[in-house]
């Protein structure tokens, strides 16, 4: 009897590690990978994957290490990362699952609706300290970041501070929600987010990327078409070894039905 | 047969002693090895290294000059003692747009090649690149390796632990801010507790107490995440109006949010050593014509005074301590507090918010668990002062 039970258990451990994949990483894209999970597992009921977050660098360092199957980023890989997985003999490959866009947004007070990317850039720098030097009410800019370990600091970092930091003292909220909700109650607040957390609480700026040609609204339609200039890519990493193993979901995500979870979540689909 | 079973369980009492005692030593041993280990660590990323043109006259640049200059701060040599050239900025991953893929060969063999052509080219340039592709050409030069010095991390006054290629790792903003929050915490919730403790155990009558007691200890038991969640959402935007701020969240917030939460622990201990006074002497008090109010003060207050600094103790670790709330309603701005009334960042919130993401065993790693060691030496200084103030109150043992 007792054997028997071992046997079936050992089996049991043995078709769900078949089939069981971890996806670890970045908490921008956590909830579109559960969700994704959710809906992969509903179809195939021998699948069974794990979902997990902790930042887009702990996913990698995760993949580098082979304790997880695929990791999820909001940032491209290193240059260094790649090299130490190919060291080891394998390859990483890269498969982008949505796009997120970046909304800057300010208080629904503020009257300033448009800033380049040069005035975001000193504003978040602390060279622009007043509203109206940016044409706005004589009021102190107060600009909110988010924490130093998330994907978007860095994301927001390198594309529109072009790799300058963040002024000394910035304000940093720990969650994407505390910022909406400080700058709701903030007049002369700045900040930014993901375009799925905008909302009636708070005024999202357009933004030119051009010096002031043409300035752009977030939306999902105006990141779909590239003319919203702050689009950064949502990624799955996995390596060549486990690609058999991890195709199913992968494929899954990319899927119709994949994409539109996407869409659903706030992000915006690969699919034009 | 008892005496066997006797003797068992007072060994086994005082191995779980001996176990606590030396699990306790042993992860102070780890956390300030750890913290340590921050100093063996280069100002720029480990790993890699910074170049300049072979021309240049710089052989040294220490943390903070390097973050001005990739910052965009330090536009010229000159103003470092070098020559009067302006700086040029080179960030590894531009070489990829500047060659394709294909030229640099298999395995990027020639990657440092044509580092060694980019930086060669310029003679203002300053390259911050992976000491493994480091050119081997004599017109490139790797500036000296410094390490991180007590003095940058003590005395340093900036916290910008991912800054690349040289991160700030200065404590001050940190710790003042703790310092602040938790001290006007204390001050506020100190007198206040003690106001309730006194209603409560001498005051209030007894219907009232049994529905105060619990109510108060309630308060213990809600999760800090929610205290921050309201101090969010309500106290932010009143402290806001009501002073009249440009923002809401600030040391002061900090301090209102944290002295509602080390206010049970205050009022809990400090009425059960007031309600532990023997009635023999409150009565003999009584007796001789002292009134109400003179019996508390008199009596009951220097009678309990090692409670009642027990209390003020324990209210201030938990201010102290404090992580999940503070983050929420401090703003965690790291800058050096100049009014009660600005954003700050603390070290629990600190170490809370930027744990997860920091590489393990890396200088951030490290630096955080530093933080660590200073909160563990804040802690024990302030219960070796309490120990020495309650153990010279002259009411103590009356």
């Amino acid at each position: 009897m007792r054997k028997f039970l071992l046997a079936t258990l050992t089996t049991l451990i043995a078709v769900s590690a078949l089939y069981a994949q971890k996806v670890k990483g970045s908490d921008t894209v956590l909830p579109l990978s559960q969700q994704e999970a959710e809906s992969f597992t509903k179809a195939n009921k021998s699948a069974n994957v794990t979902v997990t977050g902790g930042g887009s660098g702990v996913g990698i360092s995760a993949l580098l290490e082979g304790t997880t199957d695929i990791a999820q980023s909001s940032r491209k890989i290193k240059f260094e990362e790649k090299q130490k997985l190919q060291e080891k003999g394998d390859k990483v490959v890269e498969k982008i699952i949505a796009y997120d866009a970046l909304a800057v947004i300010v208080h629904p007070s503020n009257p300033v609706s448009k800033l380049t990317r040069e005035q975001m850039e000193d504003i978040f720098t602390g060279k622009t300290t007043n509203w109206k030097d940016v044409g706005g009410p004589d009021m102190k800019i107060i600009p909110y970041s988010r924490e130093t370990s998330s994907g978007t600091y860095e994301f927001f970092k390198e594309h529109v501070l072009k790799n300058k930091n963040y002024v000394n003292g910035i304000m940093s909220m720990p969650a994407t929600g505390a910022i909406v909700q400080s700058i709701s109650q903030t007049k002369g607040a700045i900040g930014y987010i993901g375009l799925a957390y905008l909302d009636k609480k708070i005024k999202a700026v357009q933004v030119s990327f051009d010096e002031g040609k043409t300035y752009t609204a977030p939306s999902v339609k105006s990141a779909m078409d590239e003319t919203y200039p702050i689009v950064r890519p949502l990624i799955y990493y996995y390596t060549e070894k486990s690609e058999a193993t991890v195709k199913p979901f992968v494929d899954y995500v990319l899927s119709a039905a994949g994409q539109k979870i996407v869409r659903d979540i706030g992000f915006i689909p690969i699919s034009k | 047969m008892r005496r066997f079973i006797e003797k068992t369980i007072e060994n086994i009492l005082r191995l779980s002693g001996l176990a606590t005692t030396i699990i306790i030593l042993l992860m102070v041993v780890f956390l300030f090895k750890e913290g340590f280990g921050l100093f063996k660590n280069p100002v720029v990323e480990r790993g890699h290294v910074l170049c300049v043109n072979a021309s240049n006259k710089i052989e040294y640049l220490n943390s903070k000059e390097i973050k001005l200059i990739f910052d965009g701060k330090i536009e010229n040599w000159n103003k470092l003692g070098g020559e009067d050239v302006a700086i040029e900025l080179f960030r590894f991953n531009e070489i990829f747009s500047r060659y394709s893929e294909e030229e640099f060969g298999e395995d990027y063999k020639k990657l440092p090649e044509k580092l060694g052509e980019v930086i060669s080219s310029s003679p203002g340039m300053i390259a911050f690149i992976p000491k493994q592709y480091m050119p081997s050409t004599q017109q490139v030069k790797a500036l000296a390796e410094e390490k991180i010095g007590g003095a940058d991390f003590f005395g340093g006054t900036e916290w910008i632990p991912t800054s690349v290629p040289s991160p700030q790792f200065g404590v001050l903003p940190l710790v003042l801010g703790t310092l602040l929050v938790s001290l006007v915490a204390i001050l506020i919730a100190l007198p206040l507790g003690l106001g309730v403790a006194i209603y409560i155990s001498e005051l209030a009558s007894y219907g009232t107490r049994k529905i105060l007691k619990p109510a108060v200890e309630l308060l213990a038991g809600i999760p800090s995440v929610v205290y921050g969640f309201f101090g969010l959402v309500v106290l932010v935007p009143l402290v806001q109006k009501a002073l009249n701020l440009p923002v809401g969240e600030t040391a002061f917030t900090g301090s209102l949010v944290l002295a509602i939460m080390a206010l049970p622990t205050i009022i809990t201990v400090a009425e059960d050593a007031m309600r532990s006074t023997p009635s023999a002497m409150r009565e003999a008090s009584l007796a001789l014509g002292a009134t109400h109010w003179q019996t508390i003060y008199k009596v009951i207050i220097p009678y309990a005074s090692s409670g009642i600094s027990a209390a003020v103790i324990l209210g201030i670790g938990r201010a102290v301590g404090e992580t999940m709330a503070v983050l929420m309603v401090t703003g965690n701005a790291a800058v050096i507090p100049t009014s009660l009334f600005a954003p700050i960042r603390t070290i629990p919130a600190a170490i809370a918010a930027e744990l997860g993401e920091a590489p393990v065993g890396g200088a951030h790693y490290q630096a955080l668990f530093m933080l660590g060691c200073i909160l563990f030496m804040i802690t024990l200084v302030m219960s070796i002062a309490s120990e020495l103030i309650s153990k010279r109150q002259p009411g103590k043992g009356v």
